[in-house]
């Protein structure tokens, strides 16, 4: 019932040229994604130009890139006929069905629809419920769905509002690439200028063309002598033999080997050449013109200025005028790209679409400039030259130091892992501040949980496009405290997008994360592998040397020259990370300052080693990062606890 | 003479028949005459002495008609081949958008030939032109002689065409090769339209 399509029209055997280079284009667009860019696609063409091998070409191109795509094409005749046969049989309804099952549907020569009301009002039903679903619907027809006689008004409609497009005939050139085309399909090889001397006739008719490439091979095959220009000509427009025969002799005379004259019409066969030669070059300029047109109106932009050139006379400079033009539209891109990423409502404003006011498309991107928010900075007190190197985290500072020298192109993405406290979120911080002079544009340094907050509050006002876009314009994306995305599904899946966003982008992208990769539970595979795809360093807990120096520099900042006996007392009491040694000082200062002594290294000692903390130094305790730390660390309430139960709740809890 | 005037729309290529004397320049042009269409030719001027050599100069306009939305016209010269007519032969010379070298294929005539290319290498050259800038074929007239008296296409290339431009056999008498030699050069010189569009 249904045709099915013919292997020979695919869109690699399609010869495109100027003529159907529009509807080319958007028959791929379709093809690769149906249903939703062009939806219906409506070719139109006078017979003979390619519309089926279009038509059938979207089928093949998109069951190549997804084969489980199902494509339906059909005439309309056989659409008619096959839905008759189903009414007769009362099988209606399973028909219709049938049709919505299918993601592609393609339907040749709609000009049949004229006068069908019933199969019209089937075909708009079709049609509504196949957009619905986002189905894709391609149709062709012989004239442009306006002047299909007596065709309902809401299908014209239907068709205007997807994309009408129609196919012209080809130009010399395409002509001359089709039977070329055609002849090594066929394995028929010519002389020089054969094919050309065939494509210089005024058929316009791909068939008939094809008709012609025919005749030439048959001819060849029953001829001893290679096939001449002038014969090729005769024979290709519908000549006889005997005429062809004639050209044949006259072009073997010309070759000096017979005393007879020549009898063909010599001046007509000059003047054509001279005519297709003439129109080559002269009018080169204008085919070029033309096909810029056709490019950049297929692109959807406006091109009064090509047009009026190719209104005059004279020509000025049309490579330049071209060049200027282009320069223009790509201006025009450019402005377009990064409006629409600073205000997604901007995407596909026509403002975007006249080469010939690009002051316009200017103002309006520097007003979307001005009123764009930036995404988060790094907290300007961490400095790269801040961070004490120890032997622990050399590793670490060196890939920083490298990330910073050569943003996005060695370590991308840097990710440092280490325990809660190891200075991570310094690390991070001052690595964006690092980065900040040296790439273009905002970086963006958050943590997180801070980017779920900023995704949820983004959902809630329905500004998640404007939200996206914030981040997409970051040069360098920094998170902290990656761990937190787990069982977050939506935050996971922005992040999967955003970091492939950044990654073809070249930016650089920083992450840490409390625990190896390996263990985060909760996070999704394809994220964690990506993270893994750069480089993974540790951060950890400071050594010896490095708590000393910490505290070094602490008491430094604090009462001009450390007290080295108390800097050696407390870098040797045992702290998994900086902030725990900040929390030591902390308690040995607070406690000296209650007590109202000098803190020294035998006070330490008694406070730390001599009696138990006071209960009332317990919020002290439990706020790790103490005040000396500066804000915007730890913010998470998962990684602290504030509340530890009584002795006795905790045995009851051990009886149990 | 600018080859293409964009303001009037107008193509105008000047051709000139170049070769050692009675090699056939002027048969050429006859034949082509002949066979134009009435309303398309112009009057064919010759300049002939009383032996029926070219005295001055043969002239034959081809209107082409519209083309393109020009106005195309061929203009065909030739030159006076006697060696002593050189003074004519560069006046005509002057502005040619093309050269046909009409070379006698008679072995005999070979000195004739090279004689008559050198004179035409020499003559652009005092014009300010370079003959390899120049659309310039060859053609070898007379090949309808006994093959004794002459010599083949291969052996006149070899001779003659150094520079390896398109070369047709020709019988100018019968008309066999004019029109592929005519169409050969008028290739050439339309060709170059383009790059002469540019500076018009």
């Amino acid at each position: 019932m249904t045709a099915t399509l013919n292997p020979l029209y695919r869109f690699d055997t399609l010869v495109v040229g100027a003529a159907n280079r529009l509807a080319f284009t958007a028959a791929k667009a379709v093809a690769e994604s149906p249903g939703t860019v062009y939806n219906p696609l409506f070719i139109y063409a006078r017979p003979g130009l390619g519309k089926t091998h279009l038509l059938m070409g979207i089928g093949h191109a998109a069951r190549a890139i997804n084969p489980r795509v199902s494509v339906e094409y059909l005439t309309l005749d056989e659409f008619v006929e096959s839905f008759h046969a189903a009414i007769a049989a009362g099988q209606g309804e399973a028909y219709r069905r049938r049709f919505l099952d299918v993601d592609l549907l393609l339907v040749d020569d709609v000009q049949f629809l004229t006068h069908r009301r019933e199969m019209q009002a089937e075909l708009l039903r079709l049609s509504d419920a196949l957009q619905t679903a986002n189905r894709q619907i391609v149709l062709t027809s012989d004239r442009p769905p306006a002047e299909i006689e007596a065709l309902d008004e809401r299908l014209v409609r239907r068709f205007a509002g997807g994309l009408v497009i129609d196919v012209s005939a080809p130009d010399y050139e395409t002509r001359v690439a089709i039977l070329r085309r055609k002849a090594e399909e066929r394995r028929a090889t010519f002389g020089a200028g054969v094919l050309e001397a065939v494509a210089s006739l005024a058929i316009d008719n791909v068939r008939e063309l094809l008709g012609a490439l025919n005749r030439l091979v048959a001819f060849q095959a029953v001829s001893d002598t290679p096939l001449k220009p002038a014969q090729a000509r005769a024979l290709a427009g519908g000549g006889d033999m005997s005429k062809v025969d004639a050209a044949g002799k006259a072009a073997n005379d010309r070759d000096g080997t017979s005393e007879q004259p020549a009898s063909a019409d010599e001046f007509g066969d000059f003047l054509s050449e001279v005519t297709a030669t003439v129109a080559q070059q002269v009018d080169s300029w204008r085919t070029k013109v033309a096909a810029a047109i056709l490019r950049w109106e297929g692109e959807g932009f406006r091109t009064a200025r090509l047009e009026a050139l190719l209104q005059q006379e004279m020509t000025t400079d049309p490579e330049r005028v071209l060049r200027q033009f282009e320069t223009d539209v790509q201006r025009l891109q450019a402005l377009h790209t990064e409006a629409a990423e600073l205000a997604p409502d901007l995407a596909g404003s026509t403002a975007f679409r006249d080469p010939d006011d690009l002051d316009g498309a200017v103002a309006l991107t520097q007003r979307a400039r001005q009123g764009a928010h930036p995404p988060p900075a790094p907290s300007p007190l961490w400095q790269l030259d801040d961070l004490i190197e120890g032997e622990g985290n050399r590793m670490a500072l060196e890939a920083a130091r490298t990330v910073v020298g050569e943003p996005a192109t060695r370590y991308n993405p840097l990710v440092i892992v280490g325990a809660s406290g190891v200075g991570k979120t310094h690390l991070l911080h001052a690595l964006g501040n690092a980065l900040a002079p040296r790439v273009k544009g905002p970086v963006a340094c958050l943590s997180a949980h801070e980017f779920t907050a900023e995704l949820i509050e983004a959902i809630d006002r329905g500004t998640v496009g404007a939200w996206r876009a914030r981040y997409r314009r970051a040069a360098a994306f920094l998170l902290d405290d990656f761990q937190l995305v787990a069982e977050t599904d939506r935050t996971q899946d922005e992040l999967f997008v955003l970091f492939n966003f950044l990654m073809e982008s070249g930016r650089q992208m920083i992450f840490t994360s409390s625990a190896p990769l390996s263990e985060l539970a909760g996070v999704e595979a394809r994220l964690r592998t990506r993270l893994e795809g750069g480089l993974v360093v540790d951060l950890p807990a400071p050594e010896r040397e490095m708590r000393q120096l910490v505290l070094e520099r602490l008491l430094q900042a604090r009462s001009g020259t450390p007290d080295a006996e108390l800097v050696g007392y407390l870098g040797s009491r045992p702290a998994d990370s900086i902030r725990a040694v900040h929390s030591l000082l902390q308690r040995v200062l607070n406690a000296a300052e209650s007590q109202g002594v000098a803190p020294t290294a035998a006070v330490a000692r008694e406070i730390l080693e001599g009696s138990a903390p006071k209960p009332s130094r317990r919020p002290v305790l439990a706020r790790s990062s103490g005040v000396i730390a500066p804000a915007g660390g730890a913010k998470s309430r998962e990684k602290i606890v504030w509340e530890w139960p009584d002795i006795g709740d905790r045995i009851v809890e051990e009886w149990r | 003479m600018s080859l293409v005037n964009f303001t009037a729309r107008e193509i105008t290529c000047k051709i000139v028949y170049y070769g050692p004397g009675r090699s056939g320049k002027t048969t050429n042009l006859q034949y082509v005459y002949g066979r134009v269409p009435e309303a398309r030719r112009g009057r064919m001027v010759s300049l002939a002495t009383q032996t029926d050599r070219t005295l001055f100069f043969d002239f034959l306009p081809l209107e082409l008609g519209s083309i393109s939305g020009f106005t195309t016209k061929f203009q065909l010269y030739t030159v006076p081949g006697q060696s002593y007519y050189n003074a004519t032969r560069k006046l005509v010379l002057q502005g040619a958008d093309g050269v046909v070298f009409v070379a006698d294929s008679q072995a005999r005539r070979f000195d004739d030939n090279l004689e008559s290319l050198q004179n035409l290498q020499d003559n652009l050259l005092a014009q300010g032109v370079d003959i390899r800038q120049l659309p310039v074929v060859f053609q070898y007239n007379k090949q309808d002689l006994p093959r004794d008296l002459i010599l083949t296409q291969e052996e006149m290339d070899d001779a003659l065409n150094f520079r390896a431009v398109h070369s047709f056999s020709a019988d100018a008498l019968h008309g066999a090769g004019v029109f592929e030699t005519l169409k050969g050069v008028s290739e050439q010189v339309l060709k170059r339209l383009a790059a002469g569009a540019a500076v018009a």
